[in-house]
């Protein structure tokens, strides 16, 4: 790990109970849910993280404890250092619909950037964000059903048309009128 | 399916002011089809007269559903959808891509790889800069402009067409290396386009830098400080016209990039001249990364030799059965990658471009999620409209450079 | 110079309504300027210096659908620019022309996916398909000269029958 980093990353471990991993020198701090906000004030404050660079997340199913990773890039633009915050979450309540999705607190009071990348997280994979301004989807249509990224929807494939299937797939092959 | 859902103004309630719901203010739809909007981007505009008072972009209409589709291909067949991510920047995107793949394998790159990955890497920034100054100039009715730059372009697809067979979607840089070597009229093919292009980019400054109708287009408008700029995430040329003195290619130095002497150009302004005249200079940048690298360009092989992989060359194919079988199981099975999650990111020409990629264990990535900065650098277009004609909008979104395929992926 | 100089002094020219017709749609035609995706960087090279698409009577590109009378495809069509792109289709007024340019607007591309529409034909009915990803500003050129043909063949009588 980075020399600088350590201090920053045993003040999280010691205020937040936080456990960490590392790979080829990324550090990856797991958090709870509720802590998130704080966290990331602080480093913003307190440590120079200045930019959230990506706001994502990952979804581990079929596992259902957690399912998904939420996940918080962090770069300090005048230390010259990354982190990186996941949070690990459950899958659905039960339920179908708004309100039966995972939940965590909303960073747009932190970062401004996370308005959209929030968004795009509520669309593509369905988690939502309590406190958001603005939940909408943002790249989907409205009205879309279920959330693209996640590991159960599928992929849409459609069975290209060749030479030795045209006909069959010309029949239900849609057609518009003039 | 053809049917298009009305819009009610009950979606954007909470994002227009009071005076929009009582109809003293008018809601404008620009876009998804308009000629300024770079794209399929679509803006609803409202407005006080000729005074955009909230602006509310709309995205998606392109949304390409990149990275599902990643995640169902190997890792060596994911590559071809990164070409058509940022369609402005395919070199850019590949590099991004297989830098990602590299860290996670831990696979080694020879210099020469890493030398010409630079040089090409360089060209595309020049050349997405081209596009982007031509549709500055379409904008602002300096139609000139548009054909002086894509005169330059052609030159530089011309070079990617030599040493790739594609002039866009090159797909060159592979895991552990390029594809194959450069053809041996490369060097001069670079040579001649850095002896002609230094004289263009004069070609464009007396056009445009000093010009009073561009200077009364561009000076002053879409005012953006750096904290807003930081807390949206806005990266690259817009950034740095902002005065953060923010670049990957100094700041965590990739693909060799320690070796070469360039300076960043930084502006205080902020305004949308300062983010021209920052594009402006990267191009001379650009070029002097460009001569350096052709000029150190060391020979050797351009693939790395960790045959877990990278495929065994076209050469040894031909006559050994075990280099057939491997390169065929390589090809269809993929290689495995541990089950972990790297960042890796570079500066491509709108910003920090970066790739979260993680593994399974298995041949497929499990997640590839592409940090793409026309996502977050439009994400702040709605702060510094505010209070601009609408006419002025159409320079300041010009100016943030953003590509939908980009944001949209 | 032009035709006079070429056949003499010809006063009267005898041909079909029909051929005049279709020859002035041919050499007149206003594309859309209805970039998307990739394909419509090489479009807009095709409308640039190198290659020069005004050569054959279509230098301007509309952005407004009522005033052209061919739609370029450029790029691939997601499913939420589908009913876009098929209310522009019908806003342009008859006859009117679709070009599908690229693999993506042909049939899909390498997008086979939730989001993409698998050929843009499954929205508006297409004329001719430009191969390529993105196709080069010369197969482009050769798309719409081979639309060109397709329009000289066009009889007045088919296309009573079409638009009714």
């Amino acid at each position: 790990m980075d020399t600088k980093l350590e201090p920053i990353v045993k003040n999280i471990q010691q205020k937040f109970n936080a456990t960490f991993e590392e790979f080829r020198g990324e550090v990856h701090l797991f958090l709870k849910p509720e802590q998130i906000v704080d966290v990331l004030t602080l480093l913003r404050d307190e440590h120079h993280f200045e930019l959230l660079s990506a706001l994502t997340a990952v979804d581990y199913y079929p596992q259902t404890s957690p399912r998904f990773h939420v996940i918080y890039q962090l770069t300090s633009l005048a230390k010259n250092l990354s982190l990186q915050l996941r949070i690990p979450i459950n899958g659905n309540n039960p339920g179908v619909g708004a309100g039966s999705y995972p939940r965590i607190p909303t960073a747009t009071g932190v970062y401004g950037v996370a308005n959209w990348r929030e968004r795009e997280l509520l669309d593509m994979f369905g988690i939502e964000f309590e406190g958001h301004p603005d939940p909408r989807r943002i790249l989907m249509p409205e009205g879309t059903e279920g959330h693209p990224l996640r590991k159960d929807f599928p992929l849409g494939y459609e069975e290209p048309q060749f030479t030795f299937n045209f006909d069959e797939i010309g029949l239900h092959k849609p057609r518009p009128k003039e | 399916m053809t049917q298009i859902e009305e819009v009610s103004i009950d979606q954007f309630k909470h994002l227009v002011s009071e005076r929009a719901l009582t109809g003293e203010t008018m809601l404008l739809n620009m876009g998804p089809q308009h000629p300024s909007t770079h794209g399929v981007l679509r803006l609803l505009l409202e407005l006080d007269g000729e005074i955009v008072v909230n602006c509310i972009p709309d995205i998606g209409y392109l949304h390409t559903g990149i990275e599902k589709n990643m995640e169902a291909k190997t890792y060596q067949k994911a590559e071809v959808m990164t070409d058509r991510l940022d369609y402005m920047n395919p070199m850019g995107n590949n590099l991004a891509y297989v830098m990602a793949v590299e860290k996670l394998v831990d696979l080694d790159v020879p210099p020469r790889a890493q030398a010409l990955r630079v040089i090409l890497v360089e060209l595309q920034r020049i050349a997405s800069h081209l596009v982007w100054l031509g549709s500055v100039g379409l904008d602002l009715a300096a139609m000139s402009m548009f054909l002086y730059c894509f005169r330059e372009r052609e030159q530089i697809l011309d070079i990617f067409e030599l040493v790739s067979g594609q002039r866009m979607m090159t797909t060159y840089f592979r895991p552990g290396g390029v594809w194959r070597d450069v053809p041996v009229e490369f060097e001069k093919a670079v040579r001649e386009f850095l002896k002609i292009f230094p004289k263009r980019i004069d070609e464009y400054e007396t056009l445009l830098t000093k010009n009073p109708l561009f200077l009364d287009r561009m000076l002053g408008l879409g005012l953006l400080d750096a904290a807003t700029a930081l807390s949206y995430g806005v990266t690259g040329p817009t950034l740095r016209a902002s005065g953060v003195d923010w670049d990957l290619r100094k700041a965590r130095p990739y693909s060799g990039y320690e070796q070469y002497d360039f300076n960043v150009p930084v502006l205080t302004e902020g305004d949308t001249y300062a983010r021209y005249l920052v594009r402006i200079q990267e191009f001379r940048e650009s070029l002097k990364i460009i001569e350096q690298a052709l000029n150190k360009l060391p020979f050797g092989p351009v693939r790395s030799e960790n045959r877990k992989f990278v495929p065994p060359p076209r050469s040894e194919i031909g006559v050994s059965m075990e280099s057939l079988i491997h390169h065929f199981k390589l090809w269809t099975e993929g290689f495995p990658a541990p089950r972990a999650s790297v960042y890796s990111a570079i500066e491509s020409p709108r910003g920090e471009l970066a790739l979260m990629l993680e593994g399974d264990g298995g041949p497929k990535p499990l997640r590839v999620h592409l940090r793409t900065p026309s996502f977050d650098n439009l994400s702040v277009l709605p702060h510094i409209v505010k209070g601009h004609l609408v006419a002025d909008l159409v320079a300041i979104l010009a100016s943030i450079d953003i590509v939908l395929g980009d944001i949209d992926r | 110079m032009g035709v006079e100089q070429k056949l003499g002094d010809m006063g009267v020219v005898t041909t079909t309504l029909e051929n005049v017709v279709n020859w002035s749609r041919t050499n007149a035609m206003w594309p859309m300027l209805f970039g998307l995706a990739c394909c419509a960087i090489e479009m807009m090279a095709a409308q640039a210096s190198n290659y020069d698409m005004s050569r054959f009577g279509m230098e301007l590109m509309r952005a407004s659908p009522r005033q052209s009378d061919l739609m370029i495809v450029a790029g691939r069509v997601s499913k939420k620019m589908g009913p876009v792109l098929r209310r522009l289709y019908d806003q342009m007024p008859e006859p009117k022309w679709v070009i599908a340019m690229g693999d993506c607007a042909s049939c899909g591309g390498v997008f086979n996916n939730y989001a993409i529409f698998q050929g843009v034909d499954e929205v508006v009915p297409v004329d001719v398909y430009v191969a390529g990803c993105p196709p080069r500003p010369e197969a482009l050129i050769h798309g719409v000269l081979t639309l060109y043909e397709k329009v000289k063949g066009e009889k007045f009588k088919d296309l009573a029958e079409k638009y009714g």
